[in-house]
């Protein structure tokens, strides 16, 4: 696979009047994952979509080395036909290459109709639609939602098997996501102030970061 | 250029078929309902008929071309296919370019094809039916950008389908004017004209719909 790359430069992203998080930057290289941690309603998805460039950060710069895909709660197939068919218009679009439909379960559920998949199986096919894409560069959103202890493994295996082979995870995610040599992001850590606080020249923590963002260090995955 | 083929194809089978929104049949079933009430409607006054059947038959196809309206773009936003699309560097005025093509393939032809009956029903002699048809053949293509460039600013918005109607129907009124002023006239200016604004329409679509997709998002 191609080398590539991704990094986000000061990155700020706001969704109507709130900020969700300001003074983001990374960059990976090749071979490279890295979690996006925090509570609900920190940014996750919205971080992803900015780094997808299917949103405007409010500030900052994406800066992409490679093509991207994206697997999101949307799984881009159309419900009514099997999903066979339902793949295929993908292949037809990013080329007939192995999309590990086998290794994924889904051999048995060809001839099913998309909208009579579970959320596990749907996410399956997401998988399969999105490892057919060759991109170097996968957002991850959420991958774990919906799929059994097996999919889980099987995601972690297929995520570790992208980037020994030079790709770049980005995996958002509450839950633990089990990738040798993955990096960690907190988004809680850029969070911007609260409206009303900090706003007295009080010189709270918020204030200092938002005054002058510090270079954030990548803090290495628990356990590695 | 492939990309836009397999794109169009998929275009006419969720059009056509329809899924469970129903396809291209209804339009003309509405088209022909029309038709088929008008006479009962004003009475069996031939000469008033043969006069005013024409401009029913336009009316009638305008507001047919307004049915798929929330089918055209609305499902595509929400199973996400048209970030998948961006991401692949499909720009969306293409996909909303391809889309005009498969709507206006759908819709069209079975649409002229009905107005054959449909003349019968409302007993328009033979040359204002070459009028209404030619009419049909220059105007559709304006309807169908007309109906995807509001089908993308209306996707999402609560009761869009409702509010798309009502947004078409003001600018396809050049359409009508002219085209279904020609029968008045019978002269190839009106027909011309009608082509005319056919075509502005279709020039302003690709980039109006791509827009109002963008927007959208975020």
């Amino acid at each position: 696979m191609q080398v590539c790359s991704l990094a986000a430069n000061d990155i700020a992203c706001r969704r109507g009047d709130r900020l969700l998080f300001r003074g983001l930057s990374f960059a990976l290289e090749s071979g490279a994952a890295l979690q996006l941690a925090g509570a609900n309603g920190t940014g996750k998805s919205s971080l992803i979509r900015i780094l997808a460039g299917l949103m405007p950060a409010y500030a900052g710069s994406v800066t992409r080395g490679g093509a991207v895909a994206l697997l999101d709660e949307h799984p881009a197939l159309d419900p009514h036909l099997p999903l066979g068919r339902a793949l295929a218009f993908w292949q037809k679009i990013d080329g007939p290459e192995d999309n590990q439909a086998a290794r994924l379960g889904l051999s048995d559920l060809m001839e099913v109709p998309v909208r009579f998949l579970s959320t596990g199986q749907k996410k399956r096919a997401a998988l399969a639609r999105m490892i057919g894409q060759r991109a170097p560069v996968w957002l991850l959103d959420e991958p774990l939602n919906g799929l059994d202890a097996k999919g889980t493994a099987l995601v972690e295996q297929l995520t570790a098997d992208h980037c020994d082979s030079g790709g770049i995870c980005i995996i958002a995610s509450h839950q633990p996501f089990a990738l040798a040599g993955m990096k960690r992001l907190d988004l809680a850590t850029f969070i911007s102030p609260p409206p009303g606080e900090g706003s007295g020249g009080g010189g709270t923590a918020f204030d200092r970061r938002a005054a002058d963002p510090p270079p954030q260090p990548l803090p290495d995955g628990e356990g590695l | 250029m492939s990309v836009l083929f397999t794109l169009l194809a998929r275009d006419l089978r969720q059009l056509v078929l329809g899924g469970r929104r129903g396809g291209a049949l209804l339009p003309v079933l509405f088209f022909l309902a029309v038709a088929m009430l008008y006479p009962f409607a004003v009475g069996p006054d031939a000469p008033v008929l043969a006069r005013t059947g024409g401009g029913v038959l336009w009316v009638a196809a305008l507001l047919a071309a307004i049915l798929p309206l929330d089918r055209l773009i609305e499902p595509d936003l929400e199973l996400g296919l048209f970030d998948q699309w961006a991401l692949r560097g499909i720009s969306e005025e293409a996909v909303i370019a391809v889309r005009v093509l498969a709507h206006w393939l759908s819709f069209a032809p079975p649409l002229m094809l009905a107005a054959l009956p449909g003349a019968a029903l409302v007993g328009i002699d033979g040359p204002t039916l070459r009028t209404v048809e030619l009419g049909l053949l220059l105007g559709t293509p304006g309807l169908a950008a007309i109906g995807v460039t509001v089908a993308a600013l209306t996707a999402g918005l609560r009761g869009g389908a409702a509010l798309g109607g009502l947004l078409v129907i003001p600018l396809a009124v050049p359409l009508l004017i002219f085209g279904a002023g020609s029968l008045a006239t019978g002269g190839e200016s009106g027909l011309a004209l009608c082509g005319a604004v056919s075509l502005v329409l279709l020039a302003i679509a690709p980039f109006a719909g791509g827009a109002a997709i963008r927007a959208g998002r975020g």
